[in-house]
């Protein structure tokens, strides 16, 4: 402890560090975003390797034969689909029932707070259909879940048809210890959101649904199908869920193990893995893949049905099979012999998935970050934030210059300082609030008076408040008695740079992609505005580097990373489009990117707004 | 913020009488500040966001906050009575208040101009009189209590569940993930560790701020709220409640930056790891109580450097503000 009570060390530190400051805080600004690029460099990752010891040891035989039955029964179910115009409810309960399994249904229904124009629904309802395979010889405490969403139209139908081959070969197998249920969900999320809800007694997000009449015990692994094609090139792993969440890494090593196994050809992101790590467009083909990630897991939306199993401690991925334009394909007998295969692993689990990685970036399959990488990239950012506010810190408490006497004023003008930061604070979290709440709530008054639609009304009141915000500083000056003084902005720097650092730590531990996105557009603009700095260009870079142009910039290079670049038109149809999904995510499935934007980071950036224009 | 407007005048008559030189200018409480730093002590209690959580849980900790004061209170005041009444009361309660007798005691001694000397019959005669109240007027709670119940059960229940600590729930302090990790043959061993470790500390604290027996009382209550087997965040508002009353120490606190980044990180980390470990299932209980070893750690750091700051400006009150070494340049101050 030295540090902290040497004063002729402490003294040294402090005057380095403050006559440094913004050099050190430049430097560490480059190396936490070299770190970050650094991270998909192959040398710089993990090879991934299966921590769970009950998963590792067995060898498992796969003989599942009835790959062209499957086909067959997923034409049945979209014809019947097709007829029934949703959910063919009787024929997957008759069809499960044959094929041995308790089947029941569950009901639900949904009034969305304003219409999803994505996927054009309003008022949902629907109902879920699932079988349960009861295991032969165990006692019923642990399920495994296998899903296939039923979608309208052409897709997911050979899913639904695989699934219910599936069904029928587990149950002629007697060595399950689990019970094994196949669940057939409709209205995609929010049927998979009701179904959750209703297995486990919980109500979060106010939605109506019947109560579920059987269950399986405790739920210990999900694994959810997508399949549109009677053959594909390759099987794609979707892994993130809700709020960045991501399932346990073993899920992934499993997945990429029995790829391996079985020879078929397997992708993150859409990607294949590349072996020239050294080359220029091998890293930058990693780096693609490890951008999309992380913007994927930014959104805080659960990219697959199997993102919402997270939340409740089950380890779940979804499974899409892709068909391109590659010559070797493969059929799903093969696919379902993987499924096979990876449940009869799964059965084996003793425990919930635990032993691996919970926080981690993929650059490819077989190559992981893990948290003790790739945080130092955002501490670095974080210690920018810090040395701002010892800065701040060190300027404010300096001491008044002495008189010869000897004698010091003792008057400190901390007490004054600290109610003059109170206006702008919560000024700045009432603009947050009226951003959270305005949009839903005056969409009829929006649409009575203008010719928009309510969702574009929604999304454009939300633009509007906060564009409104940009103008409170003119405002708050006037509300502030005797204006501010240069004191007044250092404290309410120094308030504003520990709320940020505080909130952006606190991100990134839940979600560190958004935390780091928004680590990266924040920490210039709270490091280095001042009243001081020249007010039109720094105004412009505070704009650019605001949540919602940080939004609008990331919808682009999204668009660009996925090789589907669009027009500016397009883009600006898509951000609309985006907002309107992040505030629907937030009210369907309890998402908490919206919030956090809305009552927390924005309200930060207001209050560097006001700085800026503080006079 | 009776108590704080009682104890500033108090201060503001030792040191009137102790001035020596113009270097005390600086160094003494100036008048204006009194009534102010009371209304901030008062609002700091109310306004804290640790007493409105506490308030929230719907948690006992207000009547035990309540109890204190008015002990405080009743002590400043000076009436024997009273303080010794308030005393069991917050004893009866949870026992560590308990280590607040001896400060109690040393703050009505020197008010009544006895001096502290084993050897005077005066210092023990007191002593006497204290402990028949304070013991007197606990036996007669606790008897009502058994009149009320019906039964001695309530001993175990409430004394032995505080000093036995057999529940685990994992809160704020330091108990939990100890006695969660260890053998049960050593358990009776680190039980008996850590209570002494919370009435250790009167001994020395008493011995060197006997002529300064309400700072020995904050510091006597920041130490059980740190170290008592089950905290809350309402014990902690308590004693955060009282800096205020010490505004004049604030330009001798060194760490005062590092001690408050500390505590509103842990705050504020509290319920995220909470939510990872519990919720969803991604960290585990050492996430958890990493944070918590922080924040106590920062509570540690708090309270060790208000106590600096008093001893400093006890040896610029004696020895002047500027330092000078004997050939003329400066000095600086350094604890070892």
């Amino acid at each position: 402890m030295g540090l902290l009570s040497d004063p002729n060390r402490r003294r040294a530190l402090i005057s380095l560090l403050t006559r440094l400051n913004a050099p050190i805080c430049v430097v560490c600004y480059m190396a936490g975003v070299a770190w970050f690029m650094g991270l998909a460099f192959e040398p710089f990752t993990l090879r991934t390797y299966m921590s769970e010891n009950a998963m590792g040891s067995t060898m498992v035989e796969e003989r599942f034969p009835a790959g062209e039955r499957a086909l067959t029964t997923g034409r049945e179910f979209a014809a019947h689909k097709k007829k029934a115009g949703g959910m063919p409810v009787d024929w997957l309960v008759k069809t499960m029932q044959s094929h041995g399994l308790e089947v029941f249904t569950q009901r639900f229904s949904r009034t969305l707070p304003f219409p999803d124009e994505n996927k054009e629904r309003y008022m949902v309802k629907g109902t879920n259909v699932y079988g349960i395979l009861r295991a032969p010889r165990a006692s019923r405490t642990e399920a495994l879940v296998l899903s296939a969403p039923c979608t309208p139209g052409d897709n997911n139908n050979q899913a639904v048809g695989l699934l219910l081959g599936l069904a029928q070969y587990f149950r002629s197998q007697v060595f399950w210890a689990k019970d094994i249920i196949f669940l057939v969900n409709e209205h995609d999320l929010i049927g998979m959101q009701a179904w959750l809800e209703g297995y486990h007694h919980t109500n979060t997000t106010g939605m109506d649904w019947s109560p579920l009449q059987g269950r399986g015990g405790s739920i210990q692994a999900a694994l959810s199908l997508e399949l549109s094609s009677d053959v594909i090139t390759s099987l794609d792993l979707v892994l993130e869920g809700l709020n960045g969440q991501l399932p346990n890494l073993d899920l992934v090593n499993l997945f990429y193990a029995f790829c391996q196994k079985i020879g078929v050809l397997c992708t993150t992101q859409g990607k294949l893995q590349r072996n020239d790590w050294d080359s220029v467009s091998g890293y930058s083909h990693a780096v693609q893949t490890m951008m999309l990630m992380v913007m994927k897991q930014a959104s805080g939306r659960s990219w697959g049905d199997h993102g919402l199993f997270l939340r409740y401690h089950i380890e779940a991925a979804t499974i899409k099979g892709i068909n391109s334009f590659r010559p070797y394909k493969t059929d799903i007998t093969t696919i379902g012999r993987l499924m096979e295969g990876m449940y009869r692993k799964l059965n084996n689990l003793l425990e919930r998935l635990h032993q691996s990685y919970f926080f981690y970036l993929m650059p490819s399959l077989s190559h992981f970050v893990s948290i003790g990488y790739y945080m130092p990239a955002f501490g670095l950012l974080a210690v920018i934030l810090l040395l701002r506010a010892l800065d701040l810190w060190v300027q404010l408490t300096a001491p008044p210059p002495r008189t010869e006497d000897g004698v010091v004023d003792p008057e400190q003008m901390s007490s004054p300082g600290v109610l003059s930061v109170l206006t702008p604070l919560v000024i700045s979290h009432l603009t947050g609030v009226a951003l959270y709440t305005l949009p839903i709530r005056f969409q009829e008054m929006a649409v009575e008076h203008f010719p928009v639609s309510e969702t574009e009304a929604v999304v454009l009141t939300a633009i509007a408040v906060y564009t409104a915000g940009l103008a409170l500083p003119h405002n708050t000056n006037r509300l502030l008695s005797g204006g501010g003084t240069e004191q007044g902005w250092k404290v309410l720097k120094l308030v504003a740079v520990l709320y940020l650092a505080v909130l952006l730590g606190c991100t990134a531990l839940i979600n560190f992609s958004l935390g780091f996105i928004l680590a990266i557009t924040l920490v210039p603009v709270a490091a280095f505005v001042t009243p001081h700095v020249p007010k039109f260009l720094s105004a412009f870079v505070m704009i650019i580097l605001s949540p919602a142009c940080t939004l609008l910039f990331s919808v682009f290079f999204f668009q660009e990373l996925q090789e589907m670049p669009i027009s500016f038109l397009d883009g600006w149809m898509l951000y609309l489009s985006v907002i309107s999904q992040g505030i629907l995510d937030h009210c369907l499935y309890g998402s908490l990117v919206y919030p956090l934007i809305a009552l927390l980071v924005y309200p930060c950036w207001l209050i560097f707004w006001n700085i800026l224009f503080w006079k | 913020f009776d108590v704080s407007q009682s104890y500033k005048s108090h201060l503001r008559n030792c040191v009137n009488s102790g001035i020596r030189g113009s270097y005390q200018y600086s160094v003494v409480v100036s008048s204006p500040c009194f009534s102010f730093d009371c209304v901030v002590s008062s609002h700091s209690y109310l306004l804290n966001p640790f007493t409105i959580l506490s308030c929230v849980a719907k948690s006992t900790c207000g009547l035990n906050n309540a109890v204190l004061s008015l002990f405080i209170l009743s002590t400043v005041k000076g009436n024997v009575l009273l303080s010794a009444i308030f005393l069991s009361l917050a004893t009866y309660q949870s026992i560590y208040p308990l280590t607040l007798c001896a400060s109690a005691l040393l703050y009505l001694m020197q008010r009544q101009y006895i001096p502290v000397n084993f050897r005077r019959a005066s210092f023990w005669w007191f002593i006497v009189q204290y402990a028949f109240m304070y013991l007197g007027s606990l036996f007669v709670i606790v008897c009502l209590s058994f009149f009320l119940l019906g039964s001695w059960d309530f001993l175990p229940s409430v004394y032995g569940f505080i000093l036995s600590v057999p529940d685990l729930t994992p809160n704020i302090g330091l108990f939990w993930y100890f006695f969660a990790e260890m053998f049960e043959h050593f358990r009776l061993f680190f039980l008996c560790v850590f209570q002494i470790n919370v009435f250790f500390y009167t001994i020395p604290l008493s011995i060197k701020l006997k002529e300064h027996p309400v700072f020995l009382i904050f510091m006597q209550l920041a130490v059980i709220s740190i170290f008592k087997s089950y905290p809350t965040v309402g014990d902690i508002a308590l004693y955060m409640a009282f800096l205020p009353v010490w505004s004049h120490l604030h330009r001798f606190l060194r760490n005062i930056f590092l001690v408050c980044c500390v505590l509103l990180t842990c705050s504020a980390l509290f319920p995220v790891l909470w939510h990872l470990w519990i919720y969803a299932g991604s960290a585990n209980s050492n996430f958890y109580y990493a944070i918590t070893l922080l924040f106590n750690v920062a509570q540690i750091l708090l309270v060790s450097d208000y106590f600096y700051a008093f001893l400093r400006r006890e040896h610029h009150l004696c020895y002047g503000l500027y330092l000078k070494r004997k050939d003329g340049s400066e000095a600086t101050l350094v604890l070892k």
